[in-house]
């Protein structure tokens, strides 16, 4: 239960190697989380550095491309911490416009997991946030899918499509005592961009972490990071066709 | 779905939210709750989480079957668990009995004195309501309604037991015969925390209630000072000629109102310590014989009706620990450190507790007991109060279940070294945990 001043005590972080969801776990296990679950596919996580600071971590095979595991999955998450608290799908694939151009169906399998798996592990996250009457559920979206670009628009249609189930689920919730807090971070450097250029106005994962930590405590639905994208986003959003078309990147 | 918080008004939780009107209609109810399980409430004066339980059902007692009865021989009271003391004050005090125990406001239920066994002003004396406690109706999993006795293990699992063994039902308990309802009453000024403790200890077995309200916003060389109240039951003879003629009227003024939104950050630190230094100020240094009633005595905030808004909408919590005797060094430590960082902190009490009861989740033990409030939202708060817990839990102290509305379930395990044995008690009596709340969760209980 998440107790009156905003600690928690339970996390489940599906993709239990991912470097903004690690992030996010540690800060709440500083802040008091006591049990943990990283889901991940093989069974594998770095689990020893939650153990060291004292929380009891427990780690699970989970595979975000095949939908039909993930109610149990949840269910079985539940089983070892009891009530969720947060519940962070964090996991994601980050392939380049120019190979998904070549290959249709690796640009296929990524939407997959990084549209669809979030889809169905959302649903079943909610379905038993809904049942508990609490919790939180974070949706890392992206600023790529507030306004998709042609320099990756595969990437960026599935984060638009996230970010869409994410505000229609937030709004079925409300009521229910369970919130969504919808991240749209800028380009995040990081074991997913590396061999990229950063883009301007970029963050690291830490940066990420403290302000989805933040939102978590402060009761906010949706979270730019760095804030000022949000300004910078609004003026993108209604940037003429010909124009945006004409962005180098 | 109705969002409950506590008194605290801290991390809402929905719940379907029923009212039973007899025992038997809580019974019925009982086959409601699904595989959230269910807590009774009652008043919702319990500071954290103890009375709310998260998308599953809450049973609203306060309307469970008003109903009483007085052994004029004895003083024993037999009351539904949805009897309020208020209630009851008003129904006893003009027969000339008062109740046993009573906390800092009137407006708990029967039931919720006994699933808190709750404490007031006369601890060190008469401990807390369950040592006044003679039988006990319970409701429990099974549907089934039991009566409990003190030879029982479930009655002293109930007393104390947040709800936790089934829904109170009613209670028998031995009230205290007095000649008025009015208090006389000692006020006198300390100028630091070693006068404070020092005077609590040399003088409180003078007095049937005592307690001091410390500022703590004051500090260096005047770090502790307090303003102790300590009184008794006027006898008649001490009432003035004209109040002599009702002895025993009891009627409370009407309720002021707090207003239904007040700006955040109201109570801050200029506006409390504004207050604290008047309050400080205005009290005697040394004033003996002061008639005065019993709601004021007693109840001093029951006087503003929903004054837990005050705080603000991000509400408040209540921080109340007890360190045993001998621990002093604890207390000094976490008032100082109180006092240097500056916590606003509106009417912080001091209190010594005199003997426990077998209640195996019981809080009183015999030691110093402080209660602060903190509005939510000052900084560095979380990691300050869990600093606390360390030194409390070192100390052999611990927290009070109703006004808890942060601690870990580590700490809890910590500190209530009886909690297995509690544990299994309503593991027999609740096998598939049907009785469950936020706070339960909380803290693994």
């Amino acid at each position: 239960m998440r107790n009156a001043l905003g600690s928690v005590d339970t996390v489940l972080l599906l993709g239990g190697r991912s470097e903004i969801g690690l992030a996010v776990v540690e800060r709440l296990v500083r802040a008091g989380a006591s049990r943990v679950v990283l889901a991940a596919r093989g069974g594998t996580a770095p689990a020893e550095r939650l153990r060291e600071l004292g929380a009891e971590v427990h780690v699970l095979d989970f595979d975000a491309s095949r939908p039909e595991t993930h109610p149990a999955l949840i269910e079985e998450a539940a089983a070892k911490l009891g009530d969720l608290d947060v519940v962070i799908p964090a996991f994601g694939v980050l392939g380049s416009q120019a190979v998904y151009d070549d290959d249709p169906v690796a640009a296929a399998r990524d939407v997959a997991v990084n549209f669809g798996g979030h889809v169905s592990a959302g649903l079943a996250a909610a379905r038993r946030l809904r049942e508990q009457g609490h919790g939180a559920l974070v949706v890392l979206s992206s600023v790529a899918g507030v306004r998709v670009r042609k320099a990756n628009f595969v990437y960026g249609s599935a984060k638009a499509g996230l970010d869409g189930f994410a505000q229609g689920l937030a709004d079925s919730l409300h009521g229910t005592g369970v919130r969504v807090v919808l991240v749209r971070p800028g380009f995040v450097i990081g074991r997913m961009t590396r061999g990229m250029t950063p883009a301007p106005m970029s963050v690291t994962a830490d940066a990420v972490a403290d302000a989805v930590v933040e939102a978590l405590g402060s009761g906010r639905g949706t979270v730019w990071v760095p804030a000022r994208l949000r300004p910078v986003f609004a003026v993108m959003r209604i940037l003429p066709r010909d124009v945006w078309r004409r962005m180098p990147r | 779905m109705t969002p409950l918080t506590g008194w605290g008004r801290t991390a809402p939780t929905p719940a379907t939210v029923l009212r039973p009107r007899s025992a038997d209609e809580a019974a019925a109810l009982l086959k409601e709750a699904g595989r959230r399980g269910v807590v009774a409430r009652g008043l919702g004066r319990a500071y954290g989480d103890a009375a709310q339980n998260a998308g599953g059902l809450v049973l609203d007692c306060a309307a469970l079957a008003p109903s009483w009865s007085l052994d004029e021989e004895t003083g024993l009271v037999t009351a539904s668990a949805g009897m309020s003391l208020h209630d009851l004050m008003t129904a006893l005090l003009p027969r000339g009995w008062f109740v046993p125990v009573t906390p800092g406001t009137r407006y708990v239920t029967v039931g919720g004195a006994v699933a808190a066994d709750v404490h007031g002003k006369n601890h060190h004396a008469d401990s807390s309501f369950g040592a006044h406690l003679r039988s006990l109706r319970l409701l429990t999993a099974d549907g089934t309604l039991r009566t409990l006795g003190p030879g029982d293990d479930l009655f002293w699992a109930t007393v104390g037991g947040m709800g936790l063994t089934g829904v109170v039902v009613e209670a028998a308990f031995r009230c205290v015969p007095v000649e008025t309802s009015r208090m006389r009453v000692d006020v006198r000024r300390t100028r630091d925390l070693e006068e404070t403790l020092e005077v609590m200890t040399a003088g409180d077995h003078d007095y049937r209630y005592t307690v001091a309200w410390i500022d703590l916003l004051a500090r260096g060389g005047r770090m502790g000072r307090s303003v102790l109240t300590r009184g008794d039951h006027a006898r008649l003879d001490e009432l003035p000629p004209r109040a002599r003629r009702d002895p025993l009227a009891f009627g409370p003024r009407p309720r002021l109102s707090a207003p239904p939104w007040v700006p955040d950050g109201l109570l801050n630190r200029a506006t409390i310590g504004a207050f604290n230094a008047l309050w400080y100020g205005r009290a005697p240094a040394d004033r003996r014989g002061l008639i005065q009633g019993v709601a004021p005595f007693f109840h001093p905030l029951d006087g503003v009706g929903g004054w837990n808004r005050m705080y603000g909408s991000r509400g408040f919590v209540q921080y109340q620990f007890v360190v045993p005797f001998g621990a002093e060094d604890t207390l000094r430590r976490i008032v100082e450190r109180l006092s240097r960082a500056g916590v606003v902190s509106f009417l912080t009490v001091l209190k010594r507790f005199g003997e426990g009861t077998p209640g195996m989740l019981s809080f009183p033990m015999p030691g110093w007991t402080l209660a602060l409030d903190i509005p939510v939202g000052q900084d560095g708060l979380a990691a300050m109060l869990t600093e606390f817990d360390g030194w409390v839990a070192a100390a052999g102290g611990r927290l009070y279940l109703a006004k808890d509305s942060r601690m870990s379930a580590a700490t809890m395990a910590a500190t209530y070294p009886r909690l297995e044995e509690w544990r299994a008690i309503r593991r027999r009596a609740d096998p598939d945990g049907l009785f469950v709340s936020d706070l339960a969760r909380r803290l693994r209980l």
